[in-house]
């Protein structure tokens, strides 16, 4: 199964897909909102994506926002992974269609329990 | 015994991997007296043959074991997620059908750790059977631990022990944030009464239950100890109750009168037909 990681940070991009792919998942990956709206254009199978808050260009609220205003891609899973730990940002996420959302810090446990929750498992 | 830095090193990086508990350097002491006991049951003569087999066979059951030794109160939110998934599909639903008359459930989670597991139960049962606020729902939940009991009574988490495993709907829905913590709200931790019970000694009066959850706390003891606790769930167990274990227990060869049910990963097992214990209350309340 394939997973789009959207992170500006290249460090966390890497341990992220580092993760993923223990887990047995495919992963592609964008530097922020804009080009992962490309990178999905071209990546049509992709199941979950992991999207940043904060970033350059387009956020990752943007983001979710305009994937969840088109129909396509609408059995994509979102996961906001981001150092936002308000209620209130938790709350408007999930109202543009985030379905999971974990706070940074993290490790390799809490996103395959996330995953979990998604009902998604690798194979 | 003594470990040397780098099977040290491996050990914590993978206890912290997979239980996010932290064993910082100085904690050597405490992998070598957890370890003793795995290396007796795994037939390996030390840590060093222990970390190595880990290494050959790095999706081998060993890794699991050695978490589960380093972890005595390691717990998360919806920890497995399929036994809550089978109460809801099934447990609850048929109790609520069989406990309609009398409107009354007793539940007991009695290894409670710091709080996740009671906690998630309540959640999902207000999440799911609403109904259930209308009804005398007696819940307890115990631990040895006067420690841990405190901290569930208090209720109030990390944020990384909120990320594991908690769904964030709940997250914004049965938590206030403080700060950099996360406590539960009031209406969840009252209906939990906290107790301290030793499962190893003298139990107090208890209720007969509908369900007991007795998950990832029999690892802790020999056969013998395992046999007299089964049965005395036995006996505290109403004969159409249900008993969770944990993902890595059983009751096979320790107990028979436990049957485990066909449900997917959950560790969910009944009383086979007559092997309740004679009611100490009036029969089927
Ligand atoms: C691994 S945790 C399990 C927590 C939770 N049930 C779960 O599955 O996530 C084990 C707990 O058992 C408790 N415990 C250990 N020995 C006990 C005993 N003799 N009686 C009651 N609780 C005990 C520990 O304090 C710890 O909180």
């Amino acid at each position: 199964m394939k997973a789009l990681i959207i992170d500006d940070s290249r460090t966390i991009r890497q341990l992220l897909s580092r993760i993923l792919h223990e887990c047995g998942w495919e992963v592609v990956e964008a530097g922020h909102g804009q080009e992962a709206l490309e990178v999905l254009a071209a990546n049509s199978d992709c199941r979950l994506a992991l999207v940043d808050w904060n970033m350059p260009v387009m956020n990752g609220l943007e983001f979710v926002r305009s994937v969840r205003g088109e129909d396509k891609h609408t059995d994509m899973r979102i996961m906001m992974v981001t150092t936002e730990n308000d209620t209130s940002n938790i709350i408007l996420a999930l109202e543009a269609g985030a379905n999971e959302y974990v706070m940074k810090p993290f490790n390799r446990d809490v996103i395959e329990k996330k995953i979990a929750l998604l009902g998604l498992t690798a194979a | 015994m003594t470990i040397s830095p780098g099977d040290f090193d491996y050990i914590s990086k993978l206890v912290v991997e997979r239980s996010a508990i932290v064993l910082e350097p100085g904690k050597e002491y405490l992998v070598e007296s957890r370890m003793r006991s795995l290396l007796q049951e795994t037939h390996c003569p030390s840590i060093r043959e222990l970390v190595q087999k880990m290494v050959r066979e790095p999706n081998g059951d060993l890794k699991n074991k050695v978490v589960d030794a380093m972890t005595t109160n390691e717990t998360s939110f919806f920890r497995d997620l399929h036994p809550f998934e089978a109460m809801k599909n099934v447990v609850i639903p048929d109790l609520l059908k069989k406990r309609e008359s009398t409107r009354q459930l007793n539940l007991w989670c009695g290894a409670s750790s710091r709080g996740q597991e009671p906690y998630s139960v309540a959640m999902m049962l207000l999440e799911n059977f609403p109904q259930l606020t209308t009804w005398k729902v007696h819940y307890v939940a115990s631990d040895i631990s006067e420690k841990m009991l405190a901290r569930c009574r208090e209720g109030i988490y990390s944020q990384l022990e909120v990320n594991r495993g908690l769904p964030a709907p709940l997250l914004v829905k049965y938590f206030d944030h403080r700060a950099t913590k996360w406590q539960i709200k009031d209406n969840i931790r009252k209906w939990v009464d906290f107790k301290q019970i030793n499962l190893a000694s003298h139990w107090p009066h208890l209720p007969r239950m509908d369900i007991v959850f007795m998950r990832n706390v029999l690892i802790y003891f020999d056969p013998p100890m395992k046999k007299i606790i089964l049965g005395k769930i036995r006996q505290i167990l109403k004969p159409d109750g249900y008993l969770f274990l944990g993902a890595a227990e059983t009751t096979l060869n320790l107990d028979d009168a436990f049957q485990r049910m066909d449900i997917k990963q959950s560790g969910c097992y009944r009383l086979r037909e007559g092997q309740a214990h004679p009611s100490r209350e009036p029969a089927s309340v």
